[in-house]
């Protein structure tokens, strides 16, 4: 312990923290903006200023350790005169157009400017202007917003180890970009979404779906389909200010049902049958057929990065479709056969943790007889903006059933959710399936838990299975840098491209509405909403679910049927996008 | 005395009797690409094997330590202290870097360091991985500066032959080698800390310190980081020793300094003068003072981040803290000296584009303020300053001087700070009256005809703009309006009638 001063009290703080983790201990939030928990420090924005005894300059109190005897002042007339010219200085450069934004009311760089109580625009100089990219059907870049606070290039580079964007230009011509000032779309980027949810700004948004599919909603022609995934459940009371940790699955259907959905199916359904595809297929390949490891392909944003970075690894990826192609397949050929309706008339629309599911609603791959299966992909933030803009207030209203018969799951689609959580589907089903007998503990508990990487094993018949799971891409580099060296390593792999699995997906809400960066402790609170449900399910593997044993009797056969590869399944090729040194796969 | 050759041959010509050659002292005195030239005429290597055979790594850090030399870079830190910090350090894998990433406009100290006198460069490096404990040497230069490349490729495969780099130096235990990396020529990769990152193969953008390279430098590991002319500087103190080099300065800044002085002064060029020669020696003895009988009007010391000094501090004797005081810098050393002929709103305006427009854009205050900064400063050029410009340009200086995270934007300010301080009625004349007294703001110059006019019509027939008019042997006008002030009216008239002013009541006329 060493003693500082903050603001003339003294206090007792552990050695080698910054001095704004000490003013936290103090109780001061000084006010910060390029700063972010999760990454590594900056040091740009310049906001968290504070005045040290001693030294010449102002310091950075994000980047500064405390020292013995240190005499930190975080509030005085100079510190906070510097500290408003500083936000001045960025919103002179920055659209004075906070009615007209996105982010209104949910953007962190507004909430600094009150914070430091900027009350006009103190310099009337010229302002960048930049082309929006809207290209990608993922991520929008409007760079006339971007204060390059770095949060995204960190991100993007650190925790997903993609490195597809990062500073370009100097001085004042300095923005973010992926490399040769290409777009989005056809630059390397995983359309994970991680930038968004760690841009504080309107900067970097997920392409937005929402007026076409209000105006879906208002064509009374069509047959209105939804489907929503596990993890938005566990985090869309949080657009509405709640604290995450409840699971709000029956007040979701409702809601979708009063924006004017005919049909509200549930994604943890085909969740189910992506376990029974995946666990057949695995055993399969156990059994001699397919290559080893095998690795899940639930993640559309892992989709993407395999295809550029791991050509080599396509003969292990598990050609299931992710749980919602498959369901949007099952809606346009079995339930519109149920309903008599023509496939062209149901409009299919999902609601995704994620951005990346609106690249692959898009893939071409995922066509079946040349029609689109998903019609739009939607985050939870664009679901929580729809609601609201329709003025339904999601902890008001009672919850509702889905409907029948796409809309039972067991627990094992729930937990698909988190990371771990489709390994431990898979196991539970796979380990019937190959032994035929019940299996004792189905919570398997390594796969469980917010590590990085996490290993285990389980007897399944006469094999023991080796797993692994990992979560945030660049956890799968580390990962799957082991498995290009050792194939033996391990039986079965999942990835899942964000951290903490899709309750982290780059769709989801922002931290304390927009106001602060994200925390991982918000992860464990979605997470536990999620394994609480599954807890007090009555059926929690998916091999048990009466649905999906009637799906297969009347419509698809038995798992790798021929009708469940047309319908289920997908392959995949080696893409090299501008900005990779294609690279021969061992 | 190694100092003796250069001054036994040139010394008595003044602009090089005056100078004081430690840094330079074998360039143009030895063939930079011929080894043996160093080694046999020069003491090359003398100072290597010396360390080598007499002197343990903690000796050699305490004469540098004990000799004052501070890094010539522009900041002054003690360079003993930098080595200590460095040698202190327990990772077996260590750094030493040399900076000859020299960006400022102008400048060619570290270039010519380079060019003249490679091997001494190489010593120096050498000493300061033996002190510090590095076996890896790295030269980070600017790809602008071909020539000193080759000549260090030269110097490095020569040196190798000899047995000065590589492993088991001159027989010893201690391993180094040197390899150079090519800047792309940003001027903040001079900034230490940017300089690691591009070296990293990162954009070159400055780290927060703590930690300082000497904790955590080049891909994480200790290094020591000096500027081309601190290394050169190394075996001269190791050669003559500590004590004869603190003889030399000022009480705190010890031994000489180079500075390329150019400008509106008759000697422009290298100097290196021993420190506390006052700014009057350099301009008026070595340089010779202004050309053309012009006046004197300013000197800006510290390449573009540095700040204008007047007359009255022309006996300042130049030391990093009297420089300071004075309200300049040292930097790497540019001297650039102003005439009357020269706007200092004008020059202020021209630093800070440059420093915008080098900004890394990391930081806001730096990248945004500067910008702002630039904005008035045009508007003030161009005749259209506000009341309070000045005290904005002050308000946003000081912030960014303050808050800014590298040298680049913590100096930036510098130029228009020290204008306005020492000649603020020339912003007030911009701004009040749309005057520049040096007549170098274009739009607030206008041109028009006096009674020396004889109506010989040339102006007429020069003008582009069909702005001038008059009948034959009759006064001529010029019609400002049309005027588009390309002044060619005024080259063309024999007869002096035409007159160049600015402000508002010339206007009136």
């Amino acid at each position: 312990m060493i003693k500082v001063h903050i603001n003339g009290r003294a206090y007792d703080v552990v050695e080698n923290i910054t001095i704004m983790q000490a003013a936290t201990m103090a109780g001061y939030k000084i006010p910060r903006l390029c700063y972010h928990p999760k990454l590594s420090f900056f040091g740009g924005c310049r906001v968290c200023i504070v005045e040290v005894e001693g030294m010449k300059n102002f310091v950075a109190s994000c980047t500064f350790p405390v020292k013995e005897g240190m005499k930190i002042h975080t509030n005085t007339e100079a510190v906070r005169k510097a500290r408003k010219e500083i936000v001045e200085l960025i919103l002179d450069n920055h659209p004075q157009d906070c009615n007209i934004c996105k982010r209104n009311g949910i953007c962190e760089l507004q909430n600094l400017a009150r914070v430091v109580g900027v009350e006009e625009r103190a310099f009337e100089g010229e302002r960048k202007s930049y082309e929006k990219d809207n290209a990608s059907p993922c991520i929008t870049n409007n760079q006339e917003k971007c204060i390059l606070c770095g949060r995204c290039v960190r991100v993007c580079s650190e925790i997903q180890n993609i490195n597809a964007i990062d500073f370009t230009g100097r001085g004042i011509n300095t923005r973010i970009s992926p490399a040769f000032d290409i777009s989005f779309k056809d630059s390397v980027c995983s359309t994970c979404g991680q930038c968004v949810n760690v841009c504080p700004t309107a900067t970097l948004m997920e392409h937005d779906y929402i007026k076409e599919t209000f105006e879906v909603l208002n064509d009374k022609s069509k047959i209105k389909v939804v489907q929503i995934a596990p993890s938005v459940r566990a985090a869309i009371g949080e657009y509405f200010g709640i604290k995450p940790g409840k699971n709000w699955e029956k007040e979701t259907a409702a809601a979708l049902r009063k924006l004017g959905f005919d049909y509200v199916f549930d994604t943890q359904f085909t969740a189910d049958l992506t376990i029974m595809e995946e666990a057949s297929e695995f055993l399969e390949r156990l059994g001699g057929k397919g290559e080893l490891p095998m690795i899940t392909s639930c993640s559309s944003a892992w989709m993407k990065a395999m295809e550029q970075f791991y050509p080599d690894l396509i003969p292990n990826v598990s050609s299931c479709r992710s749980p919602m192609s498959m369901m949007s397949s099952i809606i346009k050929t079995y339930f519109a056969d149920k309903i008599g309706a023509d496939p062209k008339n149901i409009v299919s629309v999902a609601f995704m943790c994620c951005v990346a599911k609106k690249y692959e609603a898009q893939r071409p791959e995922l066509m079946v007889d040349g029609m689109r299966m998903t019609d739009y992909a939607l985050t939870t933030r664009e679901l929580g903006w729809m609601l609201k803009s329709a003025g339904i207030n999601l902890p008001d209203i009672k919850g509702e059933e889905f409907d029948s018969p796409l809309g039972m799951s067991s627990g094992a689609g729930t937990i698909f959710g988190v990371t771990g959580g489709v390994m431990e589907a898979a196991l539970r089903t796979a380990y019937e399936f190959a032994t035929g007998k019940t299996l004792g503990d189905i919570d398997i508990l390594s796969a469980r838990g917010n590590q990085g990487i996490k290993e285990g094993k389980i007897d399944v018949g006469q094999t023991e299975v080796r797993f692994a799971i990992s979560h945030g891409l660049g956890n799968a580099a580390k990962l799957l840098n082991e498995v290009r060296k050792d194939k033996n390593k391990y039986h079965f792999i999942e990835i899942m491209a964000c951290p903490g699995g899709c309750i982290g997906g780059g769709g989801q809400p922002y931290a304390g509405l927009g106001s602060e960066p994200f925390d991982v402790s918000l992860l464990k609170l979605r997470a536990s909403a999620l394994y609480d449900s599954d807890k007090t399910k009555m059926i929690r593997k998916s091999h048990e679910n009466p649905d999906i044993k009637k799906l297969y009797d009347e419509f698809l056969g038995k798992p790798l049927s021929e009708k469940s590869h047309k319908l289920l399944h997908t392959h995949y090729k080696p893409h090299t996008p501008k900005g990779i040194i294609p690279k021969a796969g061992k | 005395m190694i100092t003796d050759k250069f001054k036994k041959n040139f010394g008595d010509i003044n602009f090089f009797g005056k100078q004081l050659r430690i840094a330079l002292r074998n360039c143009g005195m030895i063939d930079p690409e011929n080894i043996y030239d160093y080694i046999y005429n020069a003491r090359g290597y003398e100072a290597l094997s010396k360390v080598l055979t007499d002197m343990k790594p903690a000796e050699v850090v305490e004469e540098i330590k004990k000799s004052g030399l501070r890094g010539r870079g522009g900041a002054g830190f003690p360079t003993g202290l930098k080595w200590e910090f460095t040698a202190k350090e327990t990772n077996p894998e260590k750094y030493v870097v040399c900076n000859a990433d020299e960006g400022d406009p102008g400048a060619f100290m570290d270039r010519s360091a380079i060019e003249g006198d490679p091997h001494s460069v190489i010593e120096g490096m050498l000493i300061g991985g033996y002190a510090v404990g590095a076996s890896k040497g790295i030269i980070y230069i600017r790809a602008e500066y071909p020539l000193a490349v080759e000549r260090l490729y030269k110097a490095f495969d020569a040196a190798r032959n000899e047995g000065f780099l590589g492993k088991n130096i001159l027989g010893s235990d201690f391993n180094f080698d040197i390899e150079i990396r090519l800047g792309a020529g940003a001027f903040v990769c001079g900034e230490e800390t940017a300089l690691i990152n591009s070296i990293e193969g990162k954009r070159g953008m400055p780290r927060p310190r703590p930690p300082f390279p000497a904790v955590n430098g080049v891909f994480g590991k200790p290094t020591l980081v000096n500027n081309v002319e601190t290394w050169a500087n190394i075996t001269a103190v190791i050669i003559e020793g500590a004590d004869w080099f603190s003889s030399i300065g000022t009480e705190k800044s010890k031994g000489t300094k180079v500075f390329a002085l150019a400008g509106k002064i008759k000697n422009t060029g290298l100097v290196e003068v021993p420190m506390g020669t006052t700014l009057r020696e350099i301009v008026y003895d070595i340089g010779g003072g202004i050309p053309n009988g012009k006046r004197f009007k300013s000197v800006q010391t510290g390449g573009p981040s540095g700040g204008c000094l007047t007359e009255k501090f022309l006996d300042t004797k130049i030391d990093y803290e009297s420089l300071a005081a004075a309200g300049s810098i040292m930097g790497s050393g540019g001297m650039i000296i102003i005439d009357e002929d020269s706007c200092m709103v004008n020059l202020a305006k021209y630093f800070i584009e440059f420093t915008q427009s080098e900004s890394c854009g990391k930081c806001v205050p730096c990248r945004e303020g500067t910008k702002r900064m630039l904005e008035i400063l045009e508007r003030i050029t161009n005749g259209e300053g506000k009341e309070g410009d000045i005290e904005k340009l002050e308000r946003l200086g000081n912030v960014i001087k303050q808050a800014s995270l590298c040298g680049l934007g913590q100096s930036a300010p510098n130029p228009v700070l020290s204008t306005i301080k020492n000649f603020r009625t020339e912003y007030e004349e911009h701004i009040k009256l749309k005057k520049c007294r040096a007549n170098a703001c274009e739009k607030l110059v206008n041109y028009y005809v006096t009674d020396k006019c004889v109506g010989c019509g040339a102006c007429k027939r020069a003008c582009p703009a069909g702005a001038i008019e008059g009948s034959l042997k009759a006064a001529h006008k010029i019609d400002l309006a049309k005027c588009i002030k390309c002044g060619r009216c005024y080259k063309t008239c024999k007869f002096g009638a035409i007159k160049k002013d600015s402000g508002i009541r010339e206007i009136m006329q």
